[in-house]
């Protein structure tokens, strides 16, 4: 997803003059070309995020769209009050592209997981936040993020494999429907998308025909595809790479506890509220915190099983 | 073209208008506002390339207040020349206002920036830098910082930053009034020696007494001091300049003047 990002972003940077990419000293192999073909446009900053988001906000206040890059801890977490008074108060045209999303660092450790960097994001005035599914997602959340005026987190992941044959239509806060189902609906954000889609098919062998929705927009949040899909399915999944806590979880049950769908059966999975405890690849991370394709599919079928046994029961008392 | 005593004048009126100000809101930082009115008065009514009708205009040099609690001082001074109605400086930091406490961008024209939190305005002023040398544009960009600001890691990470880039665009001055939040900033932590610091990472540095009209007009006036370097000026201040009773004390970070205070102050004022 790094390269489609640089792809495009290249691409983009040859129309619009007003584009510069700014990193903290990471983006070896990757944007060797940018920094080629475009000098003056490129600053790798250093070692300083508080330093680069600032230059970003500055560089934006003299009418260009700054792309600032890093590893997501250091990118948002480190300077983060920078990115809420540089970029979100002042509401200026940074584009913020974090790159390892969940456990994509997987065995480097927990300083390089991004795990809570949805539910900061998304808490902050005027940001949009958007996690692509996969490269062919990433390259439009670049073109729209470059098309709107105002701060945007773009969070990436390590999925290199297209999920689309065909390019979607893909609008910035606007879920896509990636598969029709009647039964239950799964919205997944970032490239859980993968997972959720093998889950689907498995459990389209269990006769649960599941309808999923790859929600890169967690905030604003689609709301309307969320109710829809609370009316015309039985169920409601929410699939993310990131603690359970504040994330797409948080968001679609905010819109349906204010909403009138009060028989929908609900459930979230993400990372149960820690920071991983086992050595791992982010395949592996995955497995033990319950985001493998098995877990997912073993808890969609518990949840949606039990509750509909407990009402059929109370059915037949009835 | 003014004379120094215009700008003395001007300096004066700015003091009447910014111990109403905090009288009116109770809010605090007054010594902090005092400390920088001849750096601001000699920035906006001598040196910089501004249009007061036309706040955006391309061309501009750029203020930021990177010390954002003194947004009072900045206030008075852009509706002094004329990019705001003065009434408008009745709304400071009361229920309902247009004016926060702390520099906020766009609530007024000519408010670039919003500041309040310390460390951040070099950065940005970096970042404007940057854009001014590529576009070839000549304007300048101007960061007032405090002493205790000096604290803040994120300052050093742009000292780096702008001497590597030979941004003599820009333009960080420190108002040097030797008190910070909670006690003298050589007690606190010891910035000294603050010139050779900013040397040592490659900046041209120049001091200066923050209150003299006619030093502070030369210095401005010899920017860039060396080419391909960033420019950096320690203006030696007093906090609370200008008010016998608040000067060079800690207390007037937070008090704002009552009644009394209020009337001892405009008088001290008038008879100079």
């Amino acid at each position: 997803m790094r390269q489609s990002f640089i792809k495009v972003l290249t691409e983009l940077a040859r129309k619009d003059e007003k584009i510069f990419l700014l990193t903290g000293d990471l983006g070896f192999s990757v944007f060797e070309k940018f920094r080629e073909e475009f000098p003056h446009r490129f600053l790798n900053i250093g070692v300083a995020e508080q330093n680069m988001i600032g230059i970003a906000s500055g560089l934006a206040l003299s009418g260009k769209i700054a792309f600032v890059y890093s590893i997501i801890p250091f990118l948002i977490m480190r300077p983060f009050e920078q990115i809420r008074l540089d970029i979100c108060y002042q509401n200026v045209n940074v584009k913020i592209v974090g790159s390892g999303g969940g456990f994509a660092y997987g065995s480097a450790g927990c300083t390089h997981h991004a795990t809570e960097d949805i539910s900061i994001m998304r808490s902050l005035p005027n940001m949009t936040v958007i996690c692509p599914a996969d490269p062919v997602e990433t390259e439009l959340a670049i073109k729209c993020s470059v098309e709107y005026d105002g701060p945007v987190y773009i969070r990436i992941g390590r999925e290199k494999q297209k999920i689309y044959y065909k390019e979607p239509e893909f609008k910035i806060g606007k879920g896509i429907i990636v598969r029709e189902g009647d039964h239950i609906t799964i919205i997944s954000t970032g490239d859980m998308l993968k997972n959720v889609l093998e889950a689907a098919r498995k459990l389209s062998e269990m006769n649960i025909d599941a309808r999923i929705i790859s929600m890169h927009t967690v905030k604003p949040i689609d709301a309307a595809v969320i109710l829809k899909s609370a009316n015309e399915t039985k169920a409601i999944f929410t699939v993310e790479e990131h603690n359970i806590i504040g994330g797409l979880g948080s968001a679609v049950a905010e819109v349906l506890m204010e909403s009138r769908c009060k028989n929908i059966i609900f459930r979230r999975i993400g990372i149960p509220d820690t920071f991983a405890k086992k050595v791992g690849s982010q395949e592996y991370l995955k497995e033990v915190y319950g985001l493998s394709v098995d877990s997912i599919l073993k808890t969609i079928v518990e949840v949606y099983d039990g509750n509909r046994r407990k009402r059929n029961k109370k059915k037949s008392f009835l | 073209m003014l004379k120094i005593k215009d700008y003395k004048r001007i300096a004066r009126d700015a003091r009447k208008k910014i111990v109403i100000m905090h009288s009116r809101s109770n809010n605090s930082h007054i010594g902090s506002a005092f400390s920088i009115v001849e750096i601001l008065v000699s920035l906006y009514f001598c040196i910089m390339r501004i249009k007061p009708d036309d706040p955006c205009w391309e061309g501009r040099d750029r203020f930021i207040l990177s010390k954002g609690h003194a947004a009072s001082a900045l206030y008075a001074v852009l509706a002094l020349k004329g990019f705001f109605p003065e009434n408008i400086l009745d709304t400071y930091a009361i229920d309902g206002g247009k004016l926060f406490g702390h520099m906020t961008k766009d609530v007024v024209p000519g408010a670039e920036t919003s500041t309040g939190s310390l460390g951040h305005g070099l950065s940005i002023g970096a970042g404007m830098a940057i854009a001014g040398k590529y576009d070839k544009r000549k304007f300048r960009v101007f960061v007032l910082m405090s002493d205790g600001e000096c604290d803040e890691g994120a300052i050093w990470e742009t000292a780096l930053f702008a001497s590597h880039h030979k941004l003599d665009n820009l333009v960080a001055i420190i108002d040097y009034n030797k008190l910070q939040a909670f006690g003298r900033t050589n007690e606190v932590v010891n910035l000294e020696p603050l010139a050779k610091k900013w040397e040592a990472f490659g900046w041209a540095v120049r001091e200066v007494d923050g209150h003299s009209f006619p030093r502070l007009i030369r210095i401005f006036s010899s920017i860039p001091f060396q080419r391909y370097k960033p420019n950096l000026i320690i203006a030696h201040t007093i906090k609370g300049k200008g008010i016998s009773f608040m000067e060079n004390k800690l207390e007037w970070h937070y008090k704002s003047p009552d009644e009394t205070h209020l009337a001892m102050a405009l008088n001290e004022l008038k008879i100079k």
